[in-house]
This record gives C-alpha cells, sequence and structure tokens, in this order.
C-alpha cells in the first residue's frame, strides 16, 4: 500500500450537516420576506439590505484577518445572516452610513469581541439594531409608506407603525375602537402592508420561511411557540379585562417585529438556551418582557430589548436547567 | 406494533450491502493468532507452551478471575509462540500463535449440523458449559456471558431480551446468523431461559431485516415464550439500555444494569454460541463476521476462526480496494480503526469495513455554535456540547456531575455535529480521566 | 437650595458612617488571624501558580511551607536556591539543598528514524491518541509529536519542533516545574540533574522492548545491548527491561559511553565536539 491508512476514534462516518448549510438555510428561509418587502418598499429595501450584508461580511473579514490574525471564516454564512437580519430590522429609508455604523457595532461589537462565530452572548443583529435605535431615534423610527415610496430611499413618504399609531393612542386616551380604524387590517398585518422595518412586515412570509427551517431541522418549534403562546396568553388576558384601553392579542401578534424576533432573531443558536425545556422558559421571558414594554414602557415596540434582555440569561438557563437524563426518574411498568 | 427508544438517535446511512449474501465458510488460514484478552476483564491465561500439538476447540488458556473467559484453539496444529503480538491498537499483547494443520476436533464435540432440540442440561449445567466454553457477548462489548447468565442474590429477572437490532450501519452478521442458524437460535433462547428461570422471552430486531423478522416469527410459534418484536429503524436501538426501554419501557438506573429492572439482555449471536456450547459441546471458536465497504467486490458474510488475520478475510471478498483510506473493526459507528491487515479477527469482531479514502478524513473543526443538535440526539439526556468542553479544560469535576460515565460512546454527538467538533473524542477523555479519579478516591 | 445641599450631607454622612460601623463589627466579628509570616514567605515565591509543588498555586504551598515543622520535603522546583533560603531564614527553618533540574525529552524518533505506518486523524491530543493505538510511527513508548506538554508549559520553555515533530526544552527557560512530566501520556519527559553550560548525557528512548522489535520501530532506539553498562567507570548505568538508564546524579559526563551505543540512542548535548568524531567526519 503506498498510500498510508488513516487511523481515529470513533464514529467514522459523518452527518452531512454544517455550520454553512445550516447558515444558508436560514437565508433561504428569509428570502421570501424579503422579496416581499421588496414588493412593498422598492429600491429602498434592496439598498439597505445590499448595504448591511456587504458591511457585515467586509467588518467580519477585516477584523479577523487583521486584528484576530485568524484566518476569516466568512464564508460559513454566519455575517451573511447577520447582515440579513440587521437589515430586517431597519426602516428602508435609513441613510447608508447608519446601516454602515450598525454593521460595525453588530460584527464587531456584537460578535467579535467575544471572540467570534459561538462566543457572543447577545444576537449581534439586534446589538446593531438597538445601538442605532438608542443612537439615531429619529431615523430609526421613521418608517416609509408601503408601495408608494417604491422608487425613493431616503425621501420617501414616510408614516407610522400600527404600534406607534396605537401606543400614542391609548396614552393620548383614545379608545382602542377609534383607533382600530386608523391602522390596517388584520389581512393586510398578514400580508405586510403596513409601515415597518425591512423585514419585519409580512408575517406570512416569515412564518413560511420558519416553516421551512422546521422541516430541514434548522430550527426547533420551542421557542417561537413559547413566545407565540406567551404573548397571546399575556395580551389576551389584558385584553378580556380591559378591552378599550388595550389590542386584541391578535394584533399584538401579527404586528411589529414580533414574528420576525420569534422565528429568526430569538433561535439565534449561539444566543439561545441548549435544551427544550430551557427554550420554554427563554421564550415565555421574551415574550411577556415584549408585551410588559409595548403596553407599559416607553417604546411601542419591545421584541428586541426582550430578546436581548433574555440572551443574557442564557447562561444561567443553561446551568440550572438539564435535560432528563436516561435512568434518572426510575419509573417501572 | 412497530416500537422504538424515545428519546434522541440518529438515522446513519445504512449501507448493508452484504445482507443477501448467505454465511461461506472461510477455508482455514495458514496460521492463527489467538490473543489471550478477547474479552472484558483479566486476561486469560495460557496453558500450552511452544511446540505443543493442539486440536481444534483444545482449552488452551483458562481464566484466573471471575471477570474472564476461557480461550480454545481454534484450528490443529503446533503452537509457534506464546508471546506478546500487537492486537488492534498496536500495543502488544500475549497471544498463543499456531500454525495450521488438517483440522481435527477435540473428542466430544459434536460438529455436524444436526439440530439437537432436545433440552437435558440442568440450569447449572448450562452455566458451566458456558463458562467452558468461553462465550463472550459477541455484540461487540464481550463481557464474559457466564456472569450474565447468573442473576445475582436478591435479584430476579422476568424477562429475557435478545438483541437482534443490529443497529450499526453496515453490519449484517447477526442478520444472516437470525436466517441461517434461526432454529439454532431459538433452542439457544430457551437454553437461556431456562437458566434465568425466565417465562418470556422477547426477540428485538429492527425493521429493515423483515425476512429476518418472518422467519424468526414463525419459529417463535414453535418455542414456547418467544416472541419476536419489530423495531423501528433508529441508531443505537442495540444498545442494551435503549432496547430494554423499547421493548419493556423500563430505564435502566445511571450506573445499574438491567438485571436491576428485571431484565437481562443476550446478543443473537451469543444465544447461538450458547446453543452451540451446551448442545453440541462446542466451545466458541468461530463466529459470523461481515466483511464489506463501498468499493469491495464482493461485500460477504464469512464463518470465520478466531484467531485469522483480517487480511485473509478481505482477500476473499475480493481484495483489498486500491483506494482503502481506513480499516475499521465493526461497524462505522462504534468500531474500531486498525492500523493493518495483520491482526487476528477476535471474539468481538462483528464486521471488517473498509472506508474509501476520500470518506475517510473527518470534517474540519469550527467553533461551537450551540446549536442543540447533539443535545437532541444524546439517548442518554447528556449534553455532549458541555462535556466536551468541560474534558477539553480538564474540569473533571464538571464532567463528572454532567454524568459522562452515563455515555455508551454511541457517537450519535460527533455523528451530528454541524461543526465536526470531535465531541466523542473528549468525553472518553473524560470518562477514563473521571473513573480513574473515582477509583483513587474510593482507596 | 442650600437646604437640599445641607440634607444630602446629612443623609450621605449618616449613611456612610452607619455603614462604616457595620463594615467594622463584621470584620471584627468574622475576623481570621493569619499568620503574617505567610505573606513574607509568599512574596518570596514566584507567583506561577504551576502546581510543581503538588499543592494549588504559591499562596497554598506558603501556607504549608509555615504550617510545617520540618520543610525539607517541602520544595519549590521553581525558585532559587537563594530564594529558599530566605525562606529559611523568615520561618527560622532549616532546609535541604537541591540540585537544579531540567526537563529532558527522551525520545529521539524523528520521522527519519521512525517510518509513519499510519495517519492520526483524530483530536490532536497526545492522552486521546495515546488511548486509541500506539500512534502514527507505531512505536507505542515513543512521542506522539502532539504536543500536550507544550501547551501545559507554563514557562515558554519547551517547543515543537516542526522538523522533527518532537518537543524540544529551552533550557534556561525550564523551571522544573514538572507540569511535561505529569501531561505526557508516555512519561518520556524526565527531570534531570542541570550540569554545566546545560550540558547533559540521556538514553534517548524509553522502549522496553527487545533489541530487534525496538529497533524495528524506530532506528535510534535503545536495544538494551549493554555496551554502555559495561563501558560506564561510575556504574551510572543500569539495564533494566531492554532498556539502559544513565542516573543523571551518578554521572560524571565522561562520555565514554555515548560513542559505544551502536543505535546512537545516547546523546551528547552542549559538549565540545569531538576529536575522533571530527577526524571520522573528515575522511
Amino acid at each position: 500500500m503506498d498510500k498510508l491508512i488513516t487511523v481515529s476514534p470513533s464514529p467514522h462516518v459523518y452527518g452531512d450537516d454544517t455550520v454553512k448549510k445550516l447558515m444558508y438555510g436560514v437565508v433561504y428561509a428569509l428570502l421570501p420576506a424579503l422579496l416581499i418587502s421588496v414588493y412593498f418598499f422598492g429600491i429602498g429595501a434592496l439598498i439597505v439590505t445590499t448595504i448591511s450584508i456587504v458591511s457585515c461580511v467586509a467588518f467580519e473579514y477585516l477584523i479577523q484577518k487583521y486584528l484576530m490574525k485568524s484566518e476569516p471564516s466568512i464564508s460559513d454564512g454566519s455575517a451573511l445572516v447577520t447582515g440579513l437580519l440587521l437589515a430586517f430590522n431597519l426602516p428602508t429609508n435609513l441613510p447608508w452610513w447608519i446601516i454602515v455604523i450598525g454593521a460595525l457595532v453588530a460584527i464587531g461589537v456584537g460578535k467579535m469581541t467575544f471572540g467570534g462565530l459561538g462566543n457572543n452572548p447577545f444576537n449581534p443583529a439586534l446589538v446593531g439594531r438597538v445601538f442605532l435605535f438608542i443612537s439615531f431615534p429619529v431615523q430609526m423610527t421613521s418608517w416609509p409608506e408601503p408601495i408608494v415610496s417604491r422608487l425613493q430611499y431616503t425621501d420617501a413618504v414616510t408614516g407610522a407603525t400600527p404600534l406607534a399609531v396605537v401606543k400614542e393612542g391609548l396614552s393620548a386616551g383614545v379608545p382602542m375602537s377609534r383607533l382600530l380604524e386608523q391602522i390596517p387590517g388584520y389581512m393586510e398585518l398578514f400580508i405586510g402592508y403596513l409601515p415597518g422595518c425591512t423585514g419585519e412586515i409580512s408575517a406570512l412570509a416569515l412564518l413560511a420561511g420558519g416553516l421551512y427551517m422546521l422541516t430541514r431541522k434548522i430550527i426547533t418549534w420551542h421557542i417561537p411557540a413559547s413566545i407565540f403562546l406567551s404573548v397571546f396568553i399575556f395580551t389576551g388576558i389584558l385584553w378580556l379585562i380591559n378591552p378599550y384601553d388595550n389590542a386584541d392579542p391578535l394584533f399584538h401578534l401579527l404586528s411589529g417585529g414580533l414574528v420576525l424576533g420569534a422565528v429568526y432573531m430569538a433561535t439565534d443558536y449561539v444566543t439561545s438556551p441548549m435544551t427544550p425545556k430551557g427554550m420554554w422558559i427563554f421564550g415565555i421571558g421574551i415574550g411577556v418582557i415584549t408585551v410588559a414594554i409595548r403596553i407599559y414602557g416607553a417604546y411601542p415596540e419591545g421584541v428586541s430589548f426582550a430578546i436581548l434582555i433574555m440572551n443574557a440569561f442564557v447562561p444561567l438557563i443553561n446551568k440550572y436547567v438539564k435535560p432528563k437524563r436516561f435512568g434518572e426518574e426510575v419509573k417501572n411498568g | 406494533m412497530i416500537q422504538t427508544f424515545p428519546r434522541g438517535g440518529i438515522h446513519p446511512p445504512e449501507d448493508k450491502f452484504s445482507a443477501g449474501s448467505p454465511i461461506k465458510v472461510l477455508p482455514l488460514p495458514k496460521t492463527v493468532n489467538i490473543p489471550l484478552s478477547q474479552h472484558i476483564g483479566a486476561p486469560s491465561e495460557p496453558l500450552v507452551k511452544k511446540g505443543d500439538k493442539v486440536k481444534t476447540g483444545q482449552w488452551i488458556a483458562k481464566c484466573k478471575s471471575f471477570v474472564s473467559a476461557n480461550v480454545h484453539s481454534s484450528v490443529t496444529g503446533t503452537v509457534t509462540k506464546v508471546d506478546k503480538l500487537m492486537d488492534s491498537s498496536g500495543y502488544k499483547r500475549m497471544a498463543i500463535s499456531i500454525s495450521t494443520e488438517e483440522d481435527q476436533w477435540e473428542e466430544g464435540i459434536d460438529t455436524s449440523d444436526t439440530l439437537n432440540r432436545n433440552i437435558v442440561a440442568t440450569a447449572d449445567e448450562i452455566i458451566q458449559k458456558t463458562l467452558d466454553a468461553g462465550i463472550v457477548g459477541l455484540g461487540g462489548a464481550t463481557f464474559p456471558s457466564h456472569i450474565k447468565l447468573s442473576v445475582p442474590k436478591g435479584k430476579t429477572a422476568d424477562v429475557l431480551i435478545i438483541n437482534g437490532a443490529e443497529c450499526e450501519p453496515c453490519l449484517t452478521s447477526d442478520h444472516r446468523l437470525m436466517l441461517e442458524k434461526g432454529e439454532e437460535l431459538m433452542v439457544g433462547i430457551q437454553l437461556i431461559m431456562k437458566k434465568l428461570n425466565v417465562k418470556k422471552a422477547l426477540i428485538g430486531i429492527e425493521k429493515n431485516k423483515p425476512d429476518a423478522i418472518n422467519h424468526l416469527s414463525s419459529l417463535a410459534k414453535g418455542f414456547g415464550g418467544t416472541e419476536v418484536r419489530p423495531l423501528k429503524v433508529k441508531y443505537p436501538q442495540g444498545g442494551e439500555k435503549q432496547l430494554i426501554k423499547a421493548l419493556i419501557n423500563r430505564e435502566v438506573p445511571s450506573g445499574g444494569l438491567p438485571v436491576d429492572v428485571g431484565t437481562v439482555v443476550h446478543n443473537v449471536g451469543t444465544a447461538y454460541a450458547i446453543y452451540e456450547a451446551v448442545q453440541k459441546n462446542k466451545p466458541l471458536i468461530e463466529r459470523v463476521v461481515t466483511v464489506t465497504g463501498k468499493d469491495l467486490q464482493t461485500p460477504s458474510n464469512f464463518m470465520v476462526r478466531i484467531g485469522t488475520p483480517v487480511s485473509e478475510l478481505i482477500e476473499a471478498a475480493g481484495g483489498l480496494p486500491e483506494d482503502t483510506g481506513k480499516i475499521i473493526n465493526g461497524g462505522p459507528m462504534m468500531g474500531k480503526a486498525l492500523i493493518n491487515t495483520d491482526i487476528p479477527v477476535t471474539k468481538g469482531t462483528s464486521g471488517i469495513l473498509l472506508i474509501p479514502s476520500a470518506e475517510a478524513k473527518r470534517k474540519p473543526v469550527v467553533n461551537c455554535i450551540r446549536c442543540t443538535k447533539c443535545i437532541s440526539v444524546c439517548p442518554m439526556g447528556l449534553e455532549p456540547y458541555l462535556l466536551q468542553q468541560a474534558s477539553e479544560y480538564k474540569k473533571w469535576d464538571i464532567v463528572e456531575e454532567e454524568r459522562a460515565l452515563d455515555c455508551m460512546e454511541c457517537g450519535s454527538c460527533s455523528y451530528i455535529c454541524p461543526s465536526g467538533r470531535p465531541l466523542l473524542d473528549y468525553i472518553r477523555l473524560g470518562k477514563s480521566t473521571v473513573s480513574k479519579i473515582i477509583r483513587s478516591r474510593k482507596q | 437650595m442650600s437646604d437640599i445641599v445641607i440634607y444630602s450631607v446629612i443623609t450621605v454622612s449618616a449613611m456612610g458612617t452607619a455603614a462604616a460601623i457595620i463594615l467594622f463589627m463584621v470584620a471584627k466579628k468574622f475576623n481570621v488571624v493569619e499568620d503574617p509570616r505567610i505573606d513574607l514567605v509568599e512574596e518570596e515565591l514566584p507567583a506561577a501558580n504551576c502546581g510543581g509543588c503538588g499543592l494549588p498555586g504559591c499562596r497554598a504551598f506558603a501556607e504549608a511551607l509555615v504550617r510545617a515543622d520540618d520543610i525539607s520535603n517541602l520544595k519549590c522546583p521553581v525558585s532559587s536556591s537563594e530564594a529558599m533560603s530566605k525562606i529559611a531564614v523568615i520561618l527560622g527553618k532549616e532546609i535541604s539543598s537541591q540540585d537544579p533540574l531540567v526537563a529532558v525529552v527522551r525520545c529521539a524518533g524523528s520521522p527519519e528514524y521512525r517510518t509513519k505506518t499510519n495517519v492520526y486523524d483524530g483530536t490532536p491530543s497526545c492522552t486521546i491518541s495515546s488511548t486509541l493505538y500506539t500512534g502514527e510511527a507505531g512505536c507505542p513508548h515513543g512521542c506522539l509529536g502532539l504536543g500536550e506538554c507544550v501547551e501545559v508549559c507554563k514557562f515558554d520553555a519547551i517547543y515543537m519542533n516542526p522538523e522533527t515533530g518532537l518537543p524540544e526544552v529551552i533550557d534556561e527557560n525550564c523551571t522544573a516545574c514538572n507540569a511535561c512530566v505529569i501531561a505526557c501520556p508516555r512519561n518520556i519527559i524526565e527531570l534531570r540533574k542541570k550540569n554545566k553550560k546545560d550540558r547533559k548525557i540521556y538514553v534517548s528512548c524509553i522502549n522496553e522492548e527487545k533489541g530487534g522489535v525496538a529497533r524495528k520501530s524506530c532506528k535510534v532506539a535503545c536495544i538494551g545491548c549493554g555496551k554502555c553498562v559495561k563501558v560506564c567507570p561510575y556504574e551510572a548505568i543500569t539495564l533494566e527491561n531492554n532498556l539502559a538508564y544513565i542516573d543523571p546524579f551518578k554521572c560524571k559526563l565522561c562520555r565514554k559511553c555515548a560513542p559505544e551505543c551502536p543505535t546512537n540512542a545516547i546523546l551528547e548535548i552542549n559538549f565540545p565536539v569531538r576529536k575522533q568524531k571530527a577526524e571520522a567526519g573528515a575522511k
């Protein structure tokens, strides 16, 4: 035998999954939402998404190559996913330089300071988004109107999101029934015909992508289900107690970034708990904090904050919530 | 009703190329090297010396301690060496080398093929003959069988489980044995039932072997108390604890034995060996070995004398393919890579698998992305990613707390990991270190 | 306005006083009386926390030194003998003088002498590889070349030589802390007496197999022929289990043994070039 044989510990066969495949799976799942966004917001959506992706990947490459002096791993697609998710959380009329700053914070601060993929405690895209949200509140809270602003970028006609309308209306003492006339109907909310961030508008497209990720076993159902369920129950209770001052649960589920957050951001591998039980705790926490911020907080929307807050609890959850071990409870029969 | 174990498990490609080829008897090799520790426990002590003439089936090494097994000559010939020889890991262990002459069996051994259904042996005789014949668990663990046949005081077994799952991809030796030696196997099961004094025996077979399920089901009608249960195809179905959970829904407690939940598990190969030992007086000197591989000319199943060099098996199956990257003793999930083909077949060799060089290399290792896949596939409910980290950074207390010792090294975690991380490598390291620590603590 | 200032000052001072009282009480109540000498001793120790003394860190070693009546058994491999005698003065106890040691890698099986028979493709860890099998070169005793000793060294005193695939010790940096000796699953590394100018003579092999077998796996293996034992004038060399061993404390560095070795398994390091050898080389 000329060639030397290989020796290694078992197992000797491996599954097909690679990090790259999983990451590109997420990208494919996000494409329908991107298409819908391009349909409603036109070139703005394209520009924002492109700038975000390009700058995220570029920053990852530069930081890995020149700061960390390691082999750049941009081909694994994780920077691509971060860039895409960051763009999805930004309004489509955001000036390009703000997006670049957001990408730098997302990749530089959110991911690379902790050692790169796998070590970051917080979802990088959300770190970038929240940084921008606090630093540039005016630009970050002006959303273009769908369809009418298809051909404009930063000079688009802007409108308020349904959540902002409800928040302002309720705090001004306007009853919910009157506010409902000012916001899009459920069908429009579901399809995505409303002002909002690039990728958060269409619950339909996002759920379709989520279904794709579920069938490919990229994510498990626990986190999205627990978030939806806890939001539904919490807002449902409030709505039943006082339907005049509270929006109904379906409105809360469909509006804002809840679907995007629940299906794509909270399920981020690195920053979510390891066990199904832990995922439930994580999801319920996100749901409750989101609703608390939306109803009692200063901001109309709170999904990003809720996810970041619960991200901080993940190490604790992982430490104390363990999977059920085989042979732990001996129940025979 | 199709049963399976509830937690974890994976579905690797089955690749059972040799399922259709009947068991062929391999011609006698020129020399055999019979290792003295083919089982778990203390090595046995040689009873012969250089120059001695031995007959086939002659007792050549004796077990000294309780956890050990006898060894018999698998051929007739002259002992050429009683010395240290390379075992499958390359380290040297005691072995007896015999140069082969014409086969001449030791007296009292029934070498005919006629089925002997008539059970006359008493329970004590059954266990004594199992011990004498040097029978060990032929599923791969090679735990001495006479220990498993004796239920410890204060414990009772009410059901016998026969493991015909053969969940390892590629291997077909148990499958062929069930098809071709079904009746002998059934008698073997009756013998074990008699010894353990149980009234019920369940044979678990994965659903990808419908012919074996049908064959044994029809045979089972003629034997009281035995029943064939089809199982879903899922690795590691053939793990002892998983099989018990799947068939009778009992969970063996951590660190416990099957008998703690009232059952005993034996492999089909072991049951057949017990039949041969008790009914035919034949010691364990040969076994069925699958020789398979994608590029191999004729993937086959052979009846092989213990001690035959692996190279002879590969020759008989069409020769070593040009592009062989890895030679594995056992299946692809739990088998052991060999360093060359001079290694002899032992009691625990269920198959020889040849992997082409393109598939022999591991995936590149990247960061853990905490995708939780390793947790979801672990059949023991452990957290492989955590055990791996703790073991890599030598946090042995965490490794122990997180119950690394429960790990049965099935390799599902390493199989599924998208980052290609060597989870099992480190868990194994953690296991051995932790058991050393525990042992030193006891002293 | 002045009200606010006054009230703030009063409240803050009141809180500060209360906290101070509580802290004082707590400190009194939970005061641990510690021998002040522990701090003094610890200051003299290298503070590398290498664990070479067998205790978890320098603080623990300092405590042990203060506690023990007889400190001759407590040795810090890293500290110089001056530092140890200073400690002895602080404690007023006797110390035994100890020869400085240095780690020595007893394997010379570079690929040129040990042909590779297979490729290892598992985790690059010596312990994991060693439990699996004999290694890429097939020698069951030799170095696996995966660098676990380099990993554990806290003093940058050992590195892998990429040409030979073997670890090499940098004598100036080595503190003889024993970490690499413990880390090596094959017990190849030994602490030997440090000689003048870092000279050393040692058998660079630990293969206990019979001559022929050892030679087969490695061309520079000790074959246990015993020639070196016969030639040694100081009875420093012993032969056990087909393996020669030079006792570093008996060896007087006379260099008589090295040329006798038929496999060049005895290495001489940092000696001037031999005359005869130079001539032989010229021929």
